[in-house]
C-alpha cells in the first residue's frame, strides 16, 4: 500500500477536474473572464511543467526560463505577423498561422537556443548556474528590446489569433480546452520522463552525480538533454500565451518572468507532477483576489512567498498531500 | 573619431565599472562569508538613492543626503538580515533566490507606496558641477570624475579594512572556516549582520551617487543588480579582487561596445543597418564576454574557493 501516493493522486485528480470544471461552468454562465483566467492558469502551469523537468527532477535552478517562454511567444508573434503581411520568413519559407506548425517552430527555436546556453551553463553548478542562466536570459531580453524589426520595446501584436485545424480558437472556451489539452499532454510527458530510465538517471544526477558517473552515465549529457526538453515545453507554453494575449512583448523575456516560473513551482511543490498546476492556480488566484483589493498586491505576494519559503517547505501539495516519497 | 571622444567614453566606462564595483563588492563579500545569494541587493541600492534624494530635498544638502543613504541602506540591510536573511544561511540556493526575490517585491511595492510612482530627482552638488578639460580637447563632467574617485577610495579602504583590521581578519577567517571562528569565541551572527550591513551600505552609496545622474525610481536597482551578477561571475564569486577586475572589465567593455561597434560595422554595412545591428550586438556584448570567459574558466577569473 502507498497511502501518501494515493492521497497525492486524489489531490491531483481534484485539481485537474477543478481547472476543467470552473471554466466550463463560467462559460455556461456567460462569464468569459473566468475562462480567460483559467486559460492563463493552464498556460503558466504548462510553462512551469517544462521548468519542473530541469528544476524539480534535475535540480537545475534555471533562473532564465523566461528566455524560452518569450522565444516561444515571439515565434507565434513573428509567424503571425509574416503571415498577416504575406511576407515570407527566412529563405523564402512561407509563414503559417496554423498552431501545430507554430508550436513546432517555437519548440525548435527554444531547443536550438537551449543547446548552447545549456552547454555553457551546465559546466557550472550552484550559484554560478543560477546567475549564468539569468545572464543569458537578459542577453536575449536586451536583444529583443534593441531590435526594432519586431516591435522592440513596444512588443508585437497578433491581430488575429492563430488557428488550429477543426477548432475555432477565437471563442474563449474552445481556446481554453485546447490549452488544457496541451497542459494534460505536458503532464503526461513529464510523468513519462520521470518514470523512464532517463528520468531515473536525471534524478540520480541531482541526488548524487558522483555515483551516477561511477555507474558509467555522464551527468552532463543527461542534464543537457533535460534542459533542452524543459526549454522546448516552456517555449510551446509561451507560444500559446502569446496567442491568448494576442500580444508578445519583451516583458515575457524579463527576469521577473523567470522568477515567477520558479515561484509557481515552489508554491505548488517542487518536483511533483501537479506542483506547477497547484502553484499556477494559487498564483493567479492571489493575483486576482489581492489585485481587486489593492494595487499593491505584489507587496502581499512578496510577504506570502516569504512565508512559504521560510515556513511551508514543500508548497501547497506538501501541505495537503504530505511529504514527497523518495525511492 | 577624435581622441577626446575616445577618452570620454573610456572614462564613462570606468565610471560605470566603479559603480558596479560598489554593488559587486557587497554581493561577493556576502556570498564569500555567508554563502548567500542576495537578489535584494538592488533594492538596497534603491533605498540608498531614495534616502539621498529625500534627505537632500529636505535639508538642501547633497552631502547630508549621501550620509543618509549610507546609513539608511546599512540599517535596512541590518534589519533585513536579522528578520529574514539569517534564516536562509543553512538553506539551499533555491530558497535563497526565492526569499530574496520576495524581498524585492516587498521593497519595490513598499517604496512605491511611500513615495508614489513618479521618479524623484537629485541635483549634482554645486561643488562638483562643471567640467574639466580633457587632453586632446573636449571636456569631462567633474561629477563623474568624482564618482571614479569615490570608487577608488572605497576599493582601497575595503582592501585595507580586510587586510589590516581585526574585523577584516574575522571576515577572512569567516570565508575560510565558519565553524572554526565560531569555536574560537567570535560572535558569528553579529559578524554576519555587520558584513551584510557593510555590503548594503556600499550598495546604498552607489545608488545615491548614480541618483544624481539618472532619476531616482522604483526598479532602478534591477539592471545594476544583473550587471553586478555578471561582474562577480566573471571575477569569481567570493573574490573582491575578482569583483574589482570584473567591474572595470564589464564597465569598459559595455560602454566601448556601444560606442565602437556601430562605427566598426560601418565598414561592412550601410549606416542605418550598422547602427541597428551594432546597437543590438553591443547590448549583448558583455554576456557574450561572460560566456566566453566561463567556457574556459567555469569558476571565474579569480575563483576564491577551489
Amino acid at each position: 500500500m502507498r497511502p501518501a501516493l494515493s492521497r497525492e493522486a486524489t489531490v491531483n485528480a481534484v485539481l485537474a477536474l477543478l481547472l476543467l470544471a470552473i471554466p466550463l461552468a463560467a462559460s455556461a454562465a456567460g462569464q468569459t473572464f473566468y475562462v480567460t483566467l483559467a486559460t492563463r492558469i493552464a498556460l503558466l502551469a504548462l510553462a512551469a511543467v517544462g521548468l519542473n523537468i530541469a528544476l524539480g527532477l534535475g535540480g537545475l535552478v534555471s533562473f532564465g526560463h523566461a528566455a524560452f517562454f518569450g522565444l516561444g511567444g515571439y515565434a507565434a508573434g513573428i509567424m503571425a505577423t509574416h503571415a498577416f503581411n504575406s511576407e515570407p520568413l527566412l529563405f523564402g519559407l512561407e509563414a503559417s498561422t496554423s498552431m501545430p506548425v507554430i508550436w513546432l517552430v517555437a519548440a525548435l527555436a527554444c531547443g536550438v537556443a537551449a543547446l548552447p546556453i545549456g552547454a555553457v551553463s551546465l559546466r557550472t553548478t550552484g550559484v554560478y548556474f543560477i546567475m549564468i542562466t539569468l545572464a543569458f536570459a537578459q542577453m536575449i531580453y536586451y536583444f529583443a528590446i534593441s531590435w526594432p524589426a519586431y516591435g522592440g520595446e513596444d512588443g508585437l501584436p497578433i491581430y488575429v489569433r492563430n488557428s488550429f485545424p477543426g477548432i475555432n480558437t477565437a471563442t474563449p472556451l474552445s481556446y481554453f480546452l485546447l490549452c488544457y489539452g496541451m497542459l494534460i499532454l505536458g503532464l503526461v510527458l513529464f510523468r513519462f520522463l520521470r518514470d523512464s530510465r532517463f528520468g531515473a538517471a536525471l534524478q540520480a544526477a541531482r541526488q548524487n552525480a558522483t555515483r551516477l558517473s561511477a555507474v558509467g552515465i555522464a551527468p552532463f549529457q543527461i542534464r543537457l538533454v533535460a534542459f533542452v526538453i524543459s526549454a522546448m515545453i516552456t517555449g510551446v507554453a509561451g507560444a500559446l500565451l502569446a496567442d491568448l494575449n494576442r500580444f508578445v512583448s519583451p516583458s515575457m523575456l524579463s527576469w521577473h518572468m523567470s522568477g515567477e516560473l520558479i515561484v509557481l513551482i515552489i508554491l505548488g511543490g517542487k518536483g511533483r507532477l501537479f506542483g506547477p498546476v497547484a502553484g499556477a492556480m494559487l498564483y493567479v488566484l492571489f493575483e486576482y483576489a489581492l489585485g481587486s483589493y489593492t494595487e499593491r498586491w505584489q507587496l502581499f505576494l512578496g510577504l506570502i512567498l516569504l512565508g512559504v519559503v521560510l515556513f511551508a517547505r514543500g508548497g501547497l501539495l506538501g501541505l495537503i498531500a504530505g511529504r514527497e516519497r523518495h525511492g | 573619431m577624435s581622441t577626446a571622444l575616445l577618452i570620454e567614453q573610456l572614462l564613462n566606462g570606468l565610471q560605470l565599472g566603479v559603480m558596479l564595483f560598489l554593488m559587486a563588492a557587497g554581493l561577493t563579500l556576502i556570498f564569500g562569508v555567508m554563502g548567500l545569494i542576495n537578489l535584494a541587493h538592488g533594492s538596497l541600492y534603491m533605498v540608498g538613492a531614495f534616502a539621498c534624494a529625500t534627505v537632500a530635498a529636505a535639508t538642501g544638502s547633497f552631502w547630508i543626503g549621501l550620509a543618509a543613504s549610507l546609513a539608511a541602506a546599512a540599517l535596512a540591510g541590518a534589519i533585513v538580515e536579522i528578520l529574514v536573511i539569517r534564516r536562509l544561511y543553512e538553506r539551499d540556493h533555491l530558497d535563497q533566490v526565492l526569499a530574496t526575490f520576495a524581498l524585492i517585491l516587498i521593497f519595490s511595492e513598499g517604496t512605491r507606496w511611500l513615495f508614489g510612482s513618479f521618479p524623484l530627482y537629485l541635483d549634482i552638488p554645486p561643488l562638483l558641477q562643471g567640467a574639466v578639460p580633457l587632453p586632446g580637447g573636449g571636456q569631462y563632467q567633474l561629477y563623474r570624475l568624482a564618482i571614479i574617485g569615490v570608487g577608488v577610495v572605497v576599493a582601497v579602504g575595503l582592501y585595507l579594512m580586510i587586510a589590516r583590521t581585526r574585523l577584516g581578519m574575522r571576515i577572512r577567517a569567516g570565508e575560510s572556516d565558519r565553524e572554526m571562528i565560531a569555536a574560537l569565541g567570535i560572535d558569528i551572527s553579529t559578524l554576519y549582520t555587520v558584513v551584510f550591513a557593510l555590503g548594503a551600505g556600499m550598495a546604498g552609496l552607489a545608488g545615491a551617487l548614480v541618483g544624481a545622474l539618472q532619476s531616482v525610481q522604483v526598479g532602478m536597482g534591477e539592471p545594476v543588480l544583473i550587471l553586478a551578477f555578471v561582474v562577480i561571475v566573471i571575477g569569481g564569486i567570493g573574490s573582491i579582487k575578482g569583483a574589482l577586475f570584473g567591474a572595470i572589465l564589464v564597465g569598459v567593455v559595455d560602454t566601448m561596445g556601444r560606442f565602437l561597434l556601430p562605427q566598426a560595422l560601418l565598414f561592412m554595412l550601410p549606416p542605418s543597418q550598422a547602427a541597428l545591428v551594432g546597437g543590438a550586438l553591443a547590448s549583448m556584448l558583455i554576456y557574450i564576454v561572460m560566456a566566453l570567459i566561463l567556457a574556459f574558466r567555469p569558476r571565474g577569473l579569480f575563483a576564491a574557493h577551489s
